[in-house]
């Protein structure tokens, strides 16, 4: 508690703080993660557990939400049938970004006990869906779910999002000026045939 | 809405009354993502406005391929591929698996395995009413009382990871006895659970069951009346909230369920506490008092529980099942559960189909919950307590 101590002493610590403007945002960022309420099968029993007062996942700063476009990550809890795996991947690109995914259990990441005859299994969610953590398990214990959180917010806080910017302003650029040379094409297409 | 309902208390019939002017209907989907739907149904509501008329489930979003898994894997791999079924109330799906197999293979199973399986599976049914009731209080909009049950769940879960090493998923049952040794505190340790669940339970009677907005909330909706019931095939609470006084636990008693002393609580109409026999609050109930009645049987099993002899002896080096058919049956949390199994002589099963209680449950959704609000819809869904992994297989 570096900062706290800082600050209780503001005049022989100059009540001053050096950092990195970067570390200011990802410190806020990495401790308040809001995610997807949303169950699939019985690892899905077990969030819930994580999620009441044993282990009381709101401690970590994670509140459930019931829409994607206020999360802020995903947990993949349970197996991902065919049929659900489209959805999933509808569900996880409404979340806007930066968004994050974690995949609880043995059959989120590779299929688990459904992995040899399940017909209708898919074979990890990471072939639908980019992964960030995954929990090991079937079903995981809420303890390693905990860790699980603690992973993410430690690779959260370790986001470089200046860096990230200037490359998604040049993605962007190029975007644009792509779109730009497309459209010019098209109007003098047009052009041609009036 | 209001008159509509004051008659149905006195013939116990449901009328339809869509709203007099014939309004554009509507279609919603609910699900299969809604947190309120237990798990991934999907339901196409058809609306009149905020009253629903028609409903389609859709299922199919876990169909983890059950039956090809029991094609595949002999009959003590199965075990785990059971487990997943109902995964709230793994133990209880356990026991008509392996009974079955007991049954055709013709193994005989000592009584102190029987009154452990036998308490094994009442921990277990406390640990699903428990999740059943705060999940039934969520619907409703209630957080509190989730993160007071599940205090008294973990316990539960607790006490059957030191008998099986799994928190939810037990794999413990298998032909002949269960896997592992009883621990030396296991006695102790269910004394303990049983006074901590009663106390629990009337905390929750004042904080949830007879809580003025609750009942206002679940009382006289989704009324389901003692002959749908029965046309439906509806068992466990369910059937019992609506005053059908059918447990398979009594009426054909499995295991050891004959030597304990215990009661089924059943709602039947004219005695009921509140509201109507075979609405919300009912079904509810019923398993507020099953509760009380797997704690009862608890406290026998422990006086009945023999210290010596060995829960592990009785298991078959190897399994031999001759061919041949059997169902077995037993009643899980959520009702009837049976499995029929099909034997050709060798060492995997031929067949392996369940009668999954929850898919013969969600059944009656459609013809209950039409004339209601969408808001009911939800509450009538969550008093139904289905679990998708079962209804899905
Ligand atoms: S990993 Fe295990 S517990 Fe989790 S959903 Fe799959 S089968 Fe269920």
């Amino acid at each position: 508690m570096g900062l706290l101590n800082a600050l209780d002493n503001p005049i022989n610590a100059d009540g001053i703080i050096l950092g990195k403007v970067e570390d200011l945002f990802n410190w806020g960022r990495a401790k308040s993660n809001w995610f997807l309420q949303f169950g699939l099968a019985c690892c899905a029993i077990e969030f819930m557990a994580v999620n009441a007062s044993h282990f009381d996942l709101m401690r970590f700063g994670n509140i459930p939400r019931s829409s994607p476009r206020q999360a802020d990550y995903i947990v993949i809890s349970g197996t991902v049938t065919l049929k659900m795996a489209e959805r999933i991947k509808i569900l996880f690109e409404q979340i806007p970004e930066p968004r994050y995914a974690i995949s609880m259990g043995s059959c989120a990441n590779s299929g688990g006990p459904y992995w040899q005859h399940g017909y209708n299994v898919l074979k990890g969610i990471d072939r639908v869906i980019p992964i960030d953590v995954y929990i090991p398990g079937c079903p995981p214990r809420p303890e390693a779910f905990e860790q699980a959180v603690l992973k993410l917010q430690e690779k959260i806080s370790m986001e470089e999002i200046f860096k990230k910017r200037e490359r998604v302003a040049q993605e962007d650029k190029m975007l644009e000026s792509m779109l730009k040379a497309e459209e010019n094409n098209f109007i003098e297409n047009v052009n041609k045939h009036i | 809405m209001e008159n509509n309902l004051e008659n149905t208390t006195n013939n116990n019939k449901i009328n339809i009354e869509y709203s007099q002017f014939d309004s554009e209907r509507m279609r919603l989907n609910a699900g299969p993502q809604h947190p309120s739907t237990h798990g991934v149904l999907r339901l196409e509501v058809e609306l009149d406005g905020e009253i629903v008329t028609d409903i389609i489930p859709h299922l199919g979003y876990l169909h983890r391929c059950f039956e090809k898994h029991c094609e595949n894997s002999n009959y003590n791999q199965i075990v785990p591929f059971v487990d997943r079924l109902d995964y709230v109330s793994a133990i209880n799906n356990e026991f008509p698996y392996v009974m079955a197999v007991e049954k055709l293979a013709g193994i005989e199973v000592s009584e102190k395995v029987q009154i452990l399986r036998a308490m094994c599976a009442e921990i277990n049914r406390i640990a699903n009413h428990l999740l059943a009731i705060s999940a039934f209080g969520l619907d409703s909009g209630a957080f509190t009382p989730l993160l007071f049950l599940f205090r008294e769940r973990e316990f539960a879960l607790g006490i059957l990871e030191k008998l099986s090493g799994a928190r939810l998923l037990y794999n413990y049952f298998c032909p002949g006895g269960v896997r592992y040794e009883i621990y030396s505190d296991f006695k102790k340790d269910v004394k303990v659970f049983i006074d901590s669940v009663r106390l629990a339970m009337k905390e929750m009677e004042d904080l949830l069951i007879f809580n003025d907005i609750f009942i206002k909330r679940t009382e006289k909706i989704g009324l389901l009346p003692k002959e749908v019931a029965i046309n439906f095939a509806c068992s466990g609470p369910v059937a019992r909230g609506s005053g059908i006084n059918f447990d398979i636990r009594k009426s054909a008693p499995y295991s050891s369920y004959d030597k304990f002393d215990f009661d089924i609580p059943v709602v039947e109409p004219g005695k009921e506490v509140v509201g109507v026999s075979g609405d919300c609050w009912s079904r509810n109930w019923v398993r507020v008092k099953e509760i009380e009645e797997s704690c009862k049987i608890l406290e026998q099993g422990i006086t009945l529980l023999p210290d010596e002899g060995s829960v592990t002896d009785g298991i078959p080096k190897k399994l031999k099942v001759p061919a041949g058919e059997v169902y077995c049956k037993a009643e899980n949390t959520k009702g009837e559960l049976g499995f029929y199994l099909v034997s050709n002589g060798s060492d995997k099963p031929e067949r392996v189909r369940a009668r999954a209680t929850s898919f013969v449950n969600l059944a009656i959704l459609p013809s209950i919950s039409k004339g209601y609000m969408f808001a009911d819809l939800i509450m009538i869904l969550g008093s139904i307590d289905i679990v998708l992994g079962e209804v899905d297989r």
